[in-house]
């Protein structure tokens, strides 16, 4: 038995992974419902890094773990390569082999009983792979994240740093062959030297197997980094995706405004003066009416508070924002005018 | 990325020098725990008197003299006395140990195995399932274990067979609610669901990924538990529920020279001493085994 | 101001060593000297086990004694901490130094209103009443900005959300009127927009109320929000200390350059990164050499033989490493 590679079935063309109306609800009990993922809609290219950034409560990971199938959705479907996840043509067992995911606490992601290497060899094992087979696998993938197998191979998680621990995660991640990896704050507990140490073996991974990156963070320097387009949610929406440098460089949404002026500023003559934001991120139990921002928007309006701002597509087609600034005529008074749009 | 290829010929992996692996590390950290080590060696002393009773015990632990009732310690031929029949209290003690590990150790070694499975299956597989099995358990385990361990051995009847079935049947409810926490912890485990990420079903999750987490601290909890099951078989007998004389048994033992507390107290004292003795061995041991087993980083 | 006179440091630490004896004995802290002048920020930027929180509770005394070998110097205001006994201990806490936490749970008590918190500490250090307590309580809340703070006195820490509570956490510490503000990553486990808030209040605070801060964090971007002056640690030393500007437009060190670099502020997309390899010695022995130096581009023979000198380049601004020596000694 052998684990073949999967050809690229849809072309450039299509989406490797397409998510429609996602919808993530957790029920509390006594009526209250958490709207954790809210009809996400978003595409993901091959071979693109996707960063996804956020605040905690915005529904970044439950989106990630939808997205593995970990959690099934309430609502929506995704499209692999063109393909129903979970349909005839493309069996859950049968995705979940071409998509993977690295989680945030290295630890807590590798069994303490099993060496490194039988956690590696796991996956294939799983699909029929012999155990011997699996075990060359996991040694040569430990050698390819840096690891060397004569030293690491035997070894237990917690004989290893946090660091190295991640590398093993992400060569788990990688022993079923996949060509999406979904990668949820995979970096965020490390420390900022072994960080960049492994968004470069991230960034060679890619570049060495043909990987399409799903990249969930809350630190926007290193989705910056390594995002060709960037998706920002708020309490369980998309409010703006974009381009990266575009996104940065113009943030079309209020909220995306707010979260990069946000960030330390690095210069000591030119420190922050004013937080562009009051107060915490409401939890997504009982989302705000309209727009789920409007109650900490600067540039809210009546509109925004009674109508829900629309995903709309603007500039050459790239950028998407939902808000009511963007769209012409929507009824606020900083939107474009209609025929300047036509 | 590039396929795995089986060719024909056998693969061959090389091995690599294995690290001393948890349970060397579960050692090493037990070895350092003197407390534990100790009561390890005790446990193990009365484990081996309780199998070479009839090597060890210095006379039959049977045979009464009404010439020699109720001797104190230290009398000749007697080292700890003797009973109320004359018998001597050493080779009583001896042989009474075996009876009362045999009901310290089996039911709750059943009640491991059965209230593992109950706990593990409603851990993992959660919601209904979870909710009825545990409620279910819930309702036996409202009982005191003492006041159930009585009924049911009453209403079953006096004997040995009976009081092992009642007590283990006291320890099942427990068991599966530790196992059920604990296995629901380990559920909840990254490692856990990056295992169901690559698609494996739920019986190869739980048999490669569970059950190594979760077995060793149920085990370590059933351990604390045998010190209770002699206690309440102990009681049992000493309600007459249980054991039957002559056999020697520790808890009937104390029974029977109640009455000769104010005649030779410290000989009536002994199975008591013997029960304690026992049972807070079993307890060190299993607080060693618990602190041993706590890996962190 | 006009004539020249040297403060008398808030807080001077010398030489100071920590030891962790257990299963491993664990050399956290060795040798690590600093002073801040009243009314100053000191950011103390490190890695996870660089010694820089245990540097800090050790002004508090917080490490567990029975397990802990403290050496060196540390006065805080003209008191030898180490030597306070139990009753000029407990003075000490609170009203001359005071501490907020990265979680607010290790610091407020869930069973008692954040009101009758900060009351309980007012009237253990004021000996006033607990009516006067509550309404100085209120000013507290006002202070740290708790929006409709006279019903947040009533309520328990659980019913406010995380940045509200971190508020509460650091108007408890303002309580006894402290004359310095210990921070131990205070805004980590907040969400971005949130985390700005706090920073730019506990900035405005110690401005105004005149406090000297020690601030730990692992993260430059925000200790250059708070911080006048800087000081790098790693393995249990002070790698390099200077002001923010001196740090951030002239590092020296070389872990400090790689940190600058490993925070991704300007780097390309597409380049690699110029992360410092390896990862942070384990501290099981006392360092004889420069720690940095197995993870060092720059190492040299010398780096592995002894301890690297501690370089003086300036006022308040020294660097250890033998490259800064011999940068000196080239341009002299």
């Amino acid at each position: 038995m052998t684990l073949e590679t999967h050809p690229d079935r849809g072309g450039a063309g299509t989406p490797l992974l397409q998510a429609k109306t996602l919808t993530k609800h957790f029920p509390l009990g006594g009526g209250a419902v958490v709207r954790a993922v809210d009809g996400v809609d978003f595409a993901v290219m091959k071979g693109e890094t996707l960063g996804v950034v956020g605040e905690s409560g915005c529904g970044k990971s439950t989106t990630a773990r939808v997205v593995m199938q970990l959690l099934p959705q309430d609502k929506g479907e995704m499209l692999f390569d063109g393909e129903i996840v979970g349909g005839q043509a493309l069996t859950l067992k049968e995705y979940r082999r071409q998509a993977q995911m690295v989680f945030q606490d290295s630890y807590a992601s590798l069994n303490p009983r099993l060496t490194i290497e039988d956690s590696i060899a796991f996956g294939p094992t799983v699909h029929g792979v012999s155990k011997a087979a699996a075990i060359l696998k996991a040694r040569d993938l430990l050698q390819r994240v840096g690891l060397d197998p004569a030293r690491f191979a035997a070894r237990y998680p917690h004989e290893l740093s946090g660091g190295q621990r991640q590398r093993v995660n992400i060569a788990r991640a990688l022993a079923l062959g996949p060509r999406l990896v979904i990668l949820d704050e995979a970096v965020s507990a490390l420390d900022k030297s072994v960080e960049a140490q492994v968004l470069n073996l991230l960034a060679d991974l890619r570049e060495e197997f043909g990987l399409t990156y799903i990249f969930i963070s809350h630190d926007l320097n290193v989705v910056r980094f390594i995002s060709d387009r960037v998706m920002v949610m708020y309490l369980g929406e998309v409010v703006e995706i974009g381009p990266v440098e575009e996104l940065y460089g113009d943030p079309r949404h209020p909220y995306t405004k707010a979260l990069l002026s946000a960030m330390p500023s690095m210069d000591p003559d030119n420190r922050t003066m004013e937080a562009p934001l009051a107060g915490d991120p409401p939890n997504p139990i009982n989302p705000p009416e309209g727009c789920r921002f409007h109650p900490r928007c600067p540039h809210a309006q009546t509109v925004c508070a009674k109508v829900k701002p629309i995903l709309a597509t603007m500039g050459d087609g790239v950028r998407q924002a939902a808000c009511h600034m963007q769209v012409p005529g929507s009824g606020h008074s900083h939107a474009p005018a209609l025929e300047a749009a036509a | 990325m590039t396929a795995i290829t089986e060719g024909s010929a056998a693969l061959v992996v090389p091995p690599l020098a294995k690290s001393p692996g948890y349970w060397a590390g579960v050692w090493r950290r037990f070895k350092k725990d003197k407390v534990a080590v100790g009561a390890g060696l005790v446990v193990l002393a009365i484990i081996l008197m309780a199998v070479f009773a009839d090597y060890v015990a210095p006379a039959d632990p049977t045979r009464s003299s009404m010439l020699r009732r109720l001797r104190p310690i230290g009398t000749p031929g007697y080292p700890l006395g003797a009973d109320e029949l004359g018998r001597d209290m050493l080779s009583r003690l001896i042989h009474g140990a075996r009876l009362s590990l045999f009901m310290g150790v089996v039911p709750v070694f059943v009640a491991f195995v059965v209230g593992s499975v109950i706990g593990i299956a409603a851990g993992f597989f959660g919601g209904k399932f979870n909710t009825i099995t545990m409620r279910t358990v819930d309702v036996f385990y409202a009982f005191p274990s003492v006041l159930l361990a009585i009924a049911l051995s009453g209403a079953l009847g006096a004997g040995i067979t009976n009081s092992l079935l009642s007590l283990t049947i006291v320890f099942i409810p427990p068991i599966a609610r530790i196992a059920e926490s604990v296995t629901t912890q380990v559920r909840g485990m990254d490692y856990v669901e990056a295992a169901r990420a690559s698609g494996a079903n739920a019986l190869t999750i739980i048999r490669v990924h569970v059950l190594g987490n979760v077995l060793g601290p149920i085990f370590v909890y059933a351990t604390s538990l045998i010190s209770v099951s002699m206690i309440l078989a102990s009681g049992l007998s000493f309600l007459g529920l249980g054991n039957k004389p002559p056999t020697p048994e520790w808890g009937l033992m104390l029974n029977t020279l109640r009455t000769a507390i104010y005649v030779q107290p410290w000989v009536a004292a002994l199975p008591g001493a013997a029960i304690f003795i026992t049972s807070i061995s079993f307890n060190l041991l299993s607080d060693g085994l618990r602190s041993a087993m706590d890996v962190k980083g | 101001m006009s004539t020249p006179q040297i403060p008398t440091p808030l807080v001077k630490i010398e030489n100071l060593t920590v030891r962790f004896r257990g299963a491993q004995t664990v050399h956290a802290v060795n040798g690590v000297s600093l002073t801040l002048e009243p009314g100053k920020v000191l950011g103390i930027l490190g890695e996870s086990g660089s010694g820089k929180s245990v540097t800090l509770k050790t002004l508090l005394r917080l490490l567990p004694e029975s397990r802990t070998d403290i050496g060196g110097k540390v006065s805080v205001d003209g008191r030898d901490v180490l030597a306070l006994n139990p009753q000029d201990l407990a003075d000490y806490r609170g009203a001359v130094t005071s501490m907020i936490f990265q979680d607010p749970a290790l610091a407020l008590d869930p069973v008692y209103t954040v009101g009758e918190q900060i009351a309980e500490a007012i009237v253990r250090h004021e000996k006033t009443s607990m009516k006067a307590a509550m309404a100085r309580a209120l000013e507290l809340l006002e202070l740290v900005r708790i929006p409709s703070p006279a019903r947040r006195l009533k309520a328990y820490p659980h019913e406010m959300s995380g940045g509200m509570r971190q508020r509460a956490m650091i108007a408890l510490a303002l309580a006894a009127r402290p004359k310095l503000l210990l921070a131990d990553e205070p805004t980590t486990a907040l969400d971005a927009t949130v985390q700005i808030q706090i920073l730019l209040l506990l900035r405005q605070l110690q401005r105004d109320l005149d406090m000297g801060m020690l601030f730990v964090t692992h993260d430059i971007g925000v200790a250059v929000e708070v911080s006048d002056r800087l000081a790098v640690m790693y393995a249990g030393q002070i790698v390099e200390t200077g002001t923010v500007r001196e740090l951030i437009r002239d590092p020296q060190h070389p872990y400090t350059k790689g940190l600058l670099a490993a925070n991704l502020h300007g780097a390309k997309k597409g380049e690699r990164l110029e992360a410092i390899p390896g990862a942070p010695p384990a501290l099981t022995e006392p360092p004889d050499a420069c720690s940095f130096a197995p993870r060092c581009k720059f190492v040299q023979d010398r780096c592995r033989a002894a301890l690297p000198p501690a370089v003086q380049l300036g006022e308040g601004r020294v660097v250890r490493c033998i490259l800064a020596e011999q940068a000196l000694v080239a341009a002299a």
